[in-house]
């Protein structure tokens, strides 16, 4: 079970603000991916016993939102923007970089679960281009160098948890 | 030289500017109180006269978008119907970060702007959108109301008047179209985003079936200046049909990318070089003026107004406000392709003139930059676009042909190169163009 007290607790909270039960169905599914790492079929059933939906309804909106990570991803999701402002800042050239240092590829996790990459559409921080989020954090005005710096403290963090 | 004209962003740089002390000393919710004093059609009027438009990308005019919401509704059996208050916080139009800033900067002007509003159509409830990236953002506007309600500004009897009204965010999760209100609207009852018939329009049927108003960030920000200091002062800046200040994105390259409050009529020459000019003071190519969807200018169109109405006099649009530059050096059709492919991953699938028209033209321009495209490809693309526009449900699919027609009208010898020497020309010879990548799709 992924509902916990705390989840539950939250959903009460929001229960006084939204006028049905389906539109607690994205928040919902926000804390149990914090929770549980992606949405599993356990997750969806889960949901839906939760909120009396039928599962299918849950699935339908797992499936239409990005955000909801329907594989297991690593410990760090780290997702690139290369739309347009990214891409005339060298976002490709970040990219590669990362699929270098990280050794896979776009869509990919690497062996140790540590990293999932992917490449993610406008992070809306196009005046501080190229950027990227990892997990809930955005990194801006990113360069080669500075890559570098975040990778290297993340490395550390997850060899030896954070400094 | 612009003329600078600071009307929301005066006090960016003044620490703890998110804080209710720190707004409240820099005559925060003084608007609230005034307008908390004035009858509702009011304030409508106010706002009607200061010619303030919606800065999310249609700019209409927010005045009468308040007019439409019925005065009183009820439901068959007569009991009243609550109206409900939605803010469009779901910034995601490529080259567009204004709402960030606001909602980081000044979150308690959004509130401010939205109480206002609530009061002005009598709304008993407010839901802020944010798209779920904006984890920081979130937090930053959940504190804030919840000092708000600690000051008694929401909540029952706000202010100690016998009007009850309340906030909520509500994360978005990922999904472009939640930016087309209607899209929005389900997704905030819990559904897939996918957009709505018109009619009937929100102020009749919206977010959970009741009347429903929706505006955008900015546009709320703008409402306690426009209280505080009267419509005729917010309408001074401006054009006679387009009042005020806006937030213009600049991004892309050029030397100082960045968040621009500007009167909304500055001139897009003068704006790139208040920006400091194209990065490396290179050659302009081409303008993108107001978000991805908006069609390009090229470097002889940008003696132009930036506001709506000039802006589609020249044939394109101003959108969100959002500025992307691009250099003589940046491939037309790389930019073009990457667009195309955006709005390929973001279509919703409802209509199948969009959900097979942008795939069209995303493979298309890609065949294309890769060298792989044919002169058969290039005169196709007009053919797609036009059964595409106008022929669906919502305005992505008008959106996507905003890229596709524009960079092919304007710069079809760049595409027609393409086609010739079957390469990129931008890149260098024996180039191996990088396999398309569609796997972000997949997860």
């Amino acid at each position: 079970m992924i509902i916990d007290q705390e989840i539950s607790r939250k959903m009460d909270a929001l229960r006084e603000h939204l006028p049905t039960e389906q539109s607690l169905l994205l928040p919902l599914l926000h804390e149990m991916q914090a929770k549980a790492g992606w949405i599993s079929v356990e997750v969806i059933k889960e949901a839906a016993a939760y909120l009396k939906l039928p599962p299918a309804r849950v699935q339908e909106v797992v499936s239409f939102y990005t955000m909801y990570n329907r594989k297991p991803v690593g410990k760090k999701h780290v997702q690139v923007c290369t739309n347009v402002a990214c891409f005339l800042r060298g976002a490709d050239k970040l990219v590669e970089g990362l699929e270098k240092r990280l050794g896979i590829h776009c869509g990919q996790t690497t062996a140790d679960g540590k990293y999932t990459l992917n490449e993610v559409e406008c992070l809306a921080a196009c005046g501080t281009a190229p950027v990227m989020q990892i997990n809930d954090d955005y990194y801006e005005n990113l360069s080669d160098g500075v890559l570098k710096d975040i990778m290297d403290k993340l490395d550390r963090e997850l060899s030896h948890g954070p400094s | 030289m612009v003329q600078v004209e600071k009307l929301l962003t005066q006090h960016n740089d003044v620490e703890g500017s998110h804080t209710m002390d720190v707004y409240r000393s820099l005559g925060g919710y003084k608007a609230l109180e005034k307008a908390l004093a004035m009858t509702p059609e009011s304030i409508v009027d106010e706002v009607k006269k200061s010619n303030l438009r919606g800065r999310g990308g249609a700019g209409f005019p927010t005045g009468m978008k308040w007019s439409f919401m019925p005065k009183a509704p009820t439901f068959p059996d007569g009991r009243p119907k609550p109206k409900y208050l939605v803010c469009n916080a779901d910034e995601g139009e490529p080259g567009t970060f204004k709402d960030r800033l606001l909602m980081t900067k000044h979150p308690h002007m959004l509130i401010e702007g939205m109480i206002v509003a609530g009061h002005a159509i009598g709304a008993s409830r407010g839901f802020i959108y944010i798209r779920g990236e904006f984890v920081f953002e979130v937090k930053r506007v959940e504190d804030a109301i919840v000092e708000a309600r600690k000051m008694g500004l929401l909540g029952k009897k706000v202010s100690g008047t016998d009007w009850s009204f309340d906030l909520v965010v509500y994360r978005g999760a990922g999904a472009y179209i939640c930016g087309e209100e209607t899209a929005l609207l389900n997704s905030l009852e819990g559904k897939r985003g996918e957009p709505r018939l018109k009619p009937p329009f929100p102020a009749m049927v919206g977010a959970f079936g009741m009347p429903t108003c929706v505006n955008n960030v900015e546009t709320f920000c703008a409402i306690p200046t426009i209280i505080n200091d009267g419509a005729a002062k917010y309408a001074s800046v401006g054009t006679e049909r387009s009042g005020g200040t806006r937030l213009f994105c600049v991004s892309g390259e050029i030397e100082k990318p960045g968040v621009y409050e500007l009167p909304i009529n500055v001139n897009l020459n003068d704006l790139i070089a208040h920006c400091g000019g194209v990065l490396g003071g290179k050659k302009l190519k081409a303008v993108i003026p107001g978000g991805a969807s908006a069609p390009m200018l090229s470097a002889a169109e940008t003696d132009v107004a930036m506001d709506f109405d000039s802006l589609a006099k020249a044939g394109t649009m101003a959108g969100s406000g959002g500025v992307i530059v691009i250099s003589e050096d940046t491939c037309i059709v790389e930019v073009a392709a990457r667009l195309l492919k955006f709005y390929e991953h973001e279509s919703c699938g409802q209509c199948s003139q969009c959900r097979e028209g942008s795939h069209w033209l995303a493979r298309m321009f890609h065949r294309i930059e890769i060298g792989q495209g044919t002169e058969a490809d290039l005169n196709a693309i007009a053919g797609i676009c036009s059964n595409m526009a106008g022929q669906t449900i919502c305005a992505f699919s008008d959106a996507v042909t905003g890229p596709a027609l524009s960079s092919v009208r304007k710069f079809r010898h760049e595409f027609e190169e393409h086609v010739r020497l079957k390469r990129c020309p931008c890149k260098p010879e024996g180039h191996v163009p990088k396999h398309e990548n569609h796997a972000s799709a997949m997860l």
